[in-house]
């Protein structure tokens, strides 16, 4: 079991030197003068001077890399122009708020999404199977930055349940209920479009299952329906809907960008789009590692889950 | 999947079964969901389309003095936003741009991830590894995270937000495409173009784009509902539409500021988000169900629970006799014969009206038999079952039969077609008995078989008529949970390939402590220990380590021993095995064979053995019931049926069995397809391959009535004993 872990974990290896490259790349594809398009073009020529240098850009690509990759594995991620901070503190800071947002999303998303399939499959064609069907279909195809001010306008405007922005109350908050509280309005919004895709492919994944024959074994056994499908059934459906939820973290990852503009949640998606706008282009680059890393970390979770789930994948 | 079914779904690819099926787009447009996407998308592409000369207010203008008015006012039917513009104007303009610049990134995705995909997957080799890694490592980015990226290094702003998105579903259309590439390179067709001289690109082009233009399209489908949506999300965002420009998501951007005093600003324009990209995946939805045989087949339905019984079921024997079903069906004198395939050796009969039996006949209607005088005439199933009469024979057995199943009839509906897998079987089997079914694959022995315990997949499978007696009681009557404890219990199973019938994520050993478990009241180590001794009983070497195995670290005949030892896990009055050695080797085989037949001896077992080998046969049965197309044609006691068979085709199958010793022996195929089972030819179904075959064969139903001995043959012109099939070991020339 070690060994194969040990095996998973080298395998990420090249996919994280690949993104590495092309993320630290993103500063050499800028059109024109990357320090320039840093700085700004009011920047006085001695600062653009001074970031060459400090970029290394007068040197070949792989000595730029080269510098640039152990500066990373050493937590330098060089400096944030607009905000005259490390890059690396900006991003461990939001990266947090990000990673609680995002991890809630997603547990809510594998816990509904697996249920909603499962009832799916085993009424198939039934009335149940047809409301979770249309449900999936507008839970995947409502714009989850229209979806939260739906939220906000009812929710917090109009029976102010829960609050509407930020990630703890401005005045007397800061408890694990109060961040909860913030917490429930943007992980609904963000869970909704993986809710669907899980739900989708774990009512596939049982239909599937459902007709393989060692179901009819159990059933032959006498074993009761409720143990066919959550016992027999389902853990053979998980061992192929892990890998879908470990892509669907991607998204939950990515689709916190619009979810945390939405409500002001202080993660590193809205810091990326306040970046860019800013042209902040090294907090970009810090922030965009960092995500994808941990999506990678993720995956291999993921993979790692699947195997010890189906020893047959070893 | 039985074998029936599976000999059905090779029919439904017969030209016949096309014609029936309606075109892609019709099958589209009956999709109600699928329909009203494509509806209410074209209402808005045509609404987008006609923006110019459409009698709106220039979207542009603002008016100060009619800012944030509300819905519905005069002039603004949408209301004014923030600057006072007109937002119906703006909502169609609007539209009008998400949809150009989602369609535009689709396409251009779809045309460099196509082409990327051609030339991965028909290079092959170095080229393809390159391409795909490279893909492999941009799908290692979160969707969204990449586009953003992509726009920090472009810089906001419409076109580059459409680049971003583009290429972020580069990915995906770069590996559907070239999965379908990677197979068709390989074509008969391509290399007759590489050999006539035609250059990879004009293969390309010409012959192998042609081939995975659909599923451009249904990648295409999937993804511009996504693409619109991701597009305005990055307007939303503020890297998108840049102002004085507006599109569907900037403009819900834009509202977000006036959010608490006029939702409606932001609220309209998600809104229409959401119905383009809603349409989109509704008529996406359809064309994949539409392009999706298996789902249109109705294969992937799941089998429920238990087999359904037809709520009209016929009970075929209605003369009386019927209740209380089976247990005393030796006493009512079915024998000396099983009752079932005995049935009728007399003529039908008129209805006797013998008494009905201890009054408890539940599954007896009135209605049914009242008219049974005529149904006693008319056969009520179509198996030709017909009346029985008890007076028949002496009741010279005081064993009670432990399964009676009488004028058995299994249907599988697969769209419009009923096959009739199981057509009127009726079988005995007495306690410690081992009667065989035999067949080729489809004849419907397994559908009898798995009929029993409810356990054929349905849908598509419905028991249509009979009683399934099993001591006395009718199963096919039986409330669910009457059945769930029978399962397992009373009747087991051994089903044919132990890798497949075994759960693969749960080690054997729990396996066989949930089987006791469902049934006994015993503790988890009490059931362990059982288990132990079970898995020490089928003989498998170091019980208590294999406990912990999963299935496929086992050997194929050990895993088979463990399916034997969880059917005897709550000793079963009766073994339902379907062709429990036909995925093993031979010398395996006979081993498990030997294991089966020792066990039932010591523990007076009843068994029935679906097989389709007579080797088997002659090593186990005590009687043979030989079925073709769904109905038996002939039975009798095992040593009779193997040396002097009265049925030509009961013949033709043992000679297909090699015989050590004889090499020059010639193994004779059953020459010949089984007929599809849903449309039968009058008379008997093995007339088209019989070598004996007369006129009259093809007349009318032919009764299980021709006896010899202890055989009963369904057949008008049977074989002497002993006698050789006409035109000698080839029956191919004997046809007609």
């Amino acid at each position: 079991m070690t060994a194969t872990i040990a095996r998973r974990l080298l395998a990420a290896i090249p996919v994280l030197f690949g993104l590495s490259v092309i993320v630290f790349l993103m500063i050499a594809l800028i059109p024109g003068d990357p320090a320039t398009a840093i700085l700004g073009s009011y920047a006085t020529p001695e600062n653009v001077a001074r970031l060459n240098a400090s970029l290394g850009l007068d040197k070949s690509l792989p000595q730029q890399y080269l510098a640039w990759i152990s500066g990373v594995l050493s937590g330098d991620f060089g400096r944030s122009y607009a905000l005259n901070r490390p890059v690396i503190d900006i991003v461990t800071e939001r990266f947090s708020a990000t990673l609680l947002l995002a991890g809630a999303s997603l547990v809510l998303a594998t816990v509904f999404g697996l249920l909603a399939g499962i009832v799916s499959a085993v009424r198939q064609f039934g009335f149940a199977d047809k409301a979770i069907t249309l449900a999936v279909l507008i839970g995947i195809s409502v714009p989850s930055f229209w979806l939260g001010l739906l939220l906000i306008l009812f929710f917090a405007v109009k029976i102010k349940l829960f609050p509407a922005s930020g990630m703890v109350a401005i005045y007397g908050g800061g408890g694990p209920l109060d961040i909860l509280h913030h917490l429930v309005l943007p992980a609904i919004t963000l869970a909704l479009v993986a809710t669907g895709v899980i739900a989708r492919l774990t009512r596939t994944a049982m239909l599937e299952v459902l007709r393989q024959d060692y179901i009819r074994t159990a059933r032959a056994k006498g074993l009761s329906e409720r143990r066919v499908i959550y016992r027999h059934a389902f853990m053979a459906a998980l061992v192929s809907v892990i890998p879908v939820i470990g892509i669907q973290a991607g998204f939950v990852l990515g689709g916190a960008v619009y979810v945390e503009t939405v409500f002001q949640w202080p993660g590193i998606g809205a810091m990326l789009v306040n970046a860019i706008s800013q042209r902040d282009i090294l907090l970009v680059q810090g922030g965009v590692l960092v995500v994808a890393a941990s999506y990678v970390l993720f995956n291999l979770l993921a993979d790692i889950c699947q195997t010890l789930l189906d020893p047959r994948l070893k | 999947m039985t074998a029936a079914a599976a000999s059905s779904r090779d029919d439904r690819s017969s030209g016949r079964e096309r014609r029936e099926r309606p075109s892609t787009f019709a099958l589209i447009l009956n999709n109600r969901l699928a329909a009203a996407g494509l509806v209410v998308l074209c209402l808005i592409v045509i609404a987008a389309l006609a923006a110019p000369i459409l009698p709106l207010a220039d979207p542009n203008a603002t008016d100060p003095a009619s800012r944030l008015a509300p819905l519905l006012s005069p002039g603004h039917l949408l209301g004014t936003d923030a600057l006072g513009r007109d937002m119906l104007s703006r909502l169609v303009w609007g539209t009008r741009v998400s949809l150009v610049v989602g369609v535009s990134a689709s396409l251009i995705a779809a045309i460099f991830g196509s082409a990327i995909g051609l030339v991965a997957g028909y290079a092959g080799g170095r080229t393809d590894q390159m391409l795909m890694r490279l893909i492999d490592l941009t799908m290692a980015f979160p969707y969204i995270l990449l586009a953003l990226a992509i726009v920090a290094i472009l810089g906001p702003g419409l076109i580059n937000a459409l680049y971003a998105i583009a290429i972020v579903n580069v990915p995906f259309f770069a590996r559907n495409i070239r999965g379908i590439t990677v197979g068709l390179a390989r074509r008969e067709f391509v290399d007759a173009a590489r050999l006539s001289g035609k250059g990879p690109l004009t293969i390309l082009w010409s012959d192998i784009l042609p081939n995975v233009l659909p599923t451009i399209v249904i990648t295409l489908s999937t993804t511009v509902g996504w693409m619109i949506l991701e597009t305005a999300g990055l307007s939303f965002l503020g890297l998108g539409a840049q102002p004085p420009q507006a599109d569907l998501g900037s403009m819900l951007g834009d509202g977000r500021k006036v959010m608490f005093t006029a939702p409606t600003i932001s609220l309209v324009p998600g809104l229409m988000i959401f119905l383009i990209v809603m349409s989109i995946n509704l008529i996406g939805d359809g064309i994949r169900d539409a392009l999706d045989p298996r789902l249109r087949s109705g294969a992937l339905a799941r089998p429920a629970f238990r087999t359904k019984v037809a709520k009209g079921r016929r009970k075929a024997d209605t003369d009386g006799e019927q209740e209380p079903l089976p247990a005393d069906a030796g006493g009512v004198g079915l024998d000396p014969l099983p009752a079932g395939e005995g049935g009728n050796r007399y003529p039908p009969l008129p209805c006797r009206a013998s008494p009905p039996q201890g009054g408890r006949s539940p599954s007896v209607g009135l209605s049914e038999r009242s008219i049974s005088p005529l149904e006693g005439e008319m056969p009520a199933g179509r198996g030709g079952f017909q009346g029985r009469d008890g007076d028949d024979v002496a009741s010279d057995r005081n064993d009670n039969p432990v399964l009676a199943v009488r004028g058995l009839e299994t249907d599988f509906h697969i769209g419009r077609s009923v096959y009739h897998a199981s057509n009127g079987v009726d079988l005995t089997i007495r306690r410690g008995e081992c009667l065989c079914l035999v067949g080729e694959s489809g004849s419907g022995k397994s559908v009898t078989a798995m009929s029993v315990m409810g356990l054929v997949p349905s849908p598509p499978g419905v028991i249509a008529g009979g009683r399934i007696g099993f001591k006395g009681e009718d199963l096919a009557d039986a409330p669910d949970r009457r059945i769930r404890e029978l399962r397992g219990g009373a009747v087991s199973h051994v089903f044919q390939d132990p890798l497949a019938t075994l759960h693969p994520l749960f080690a054997v050993g729990d396996q066989i402590v949930e089987a006791i478990r469902a049934h006994q009241p015993l503790g988890k180590r009490a059931a362990e220990a059982k288990a132990r001794d079970l898995l020490d009983l089928v003989r498998i070497p170091n019980a208590a380590q294999r406990m912990k195995a999963l299935p496929h670290e086992l050997s194929g005949g050990l895993r088979q021993r463990v399916s034997i030892a969880m059917a005897l896990a709550n000793d079963p009055e009766l073994i339902i095995a379907d062709e429990p050695t036909t995925a093993l080797d031979v010398t395996v085989q006979a081993e498990v064979l030997r294991l089966l037949d020792t066990l039932r001896r010591e523990r007076d077992t009843a068994v029935l053995f679906i097989t389709h080998d007579f080797g088997v046969v002659s090593e186990i049965a005590d009687r043979v019931a030989v079925m073709y197309a769904g109905r038996i044609v002939e039975t009798g006691e095992t040593a009779e049926i193997l040396t002097r068979p009265a049925h030509p085709y009961t013949r033709m199958l043992i000679d297909c069995v090699p015989v050590m010793g004889e090499p020059e022996r010639r193994l004779d195929a059953v020459p010949g397809r089984p007929p599809a089972v849903n449309r039968l030819p009058p008379g008997c179904a093995f007339a088209d391959r019989c070598p004996r075959v007369q006129p009259d064969c093809r007349e009318g139903e032919i009764p299980l009535e021709t006896k010899r001995g202890s055989l009963e043959a369904r057949c008008l012109h049977p074989l002497g004993p002993g006698e050789a099939l006409a035109g000698g070991a080839d029956p191919l020339e004997a046809r007609p």
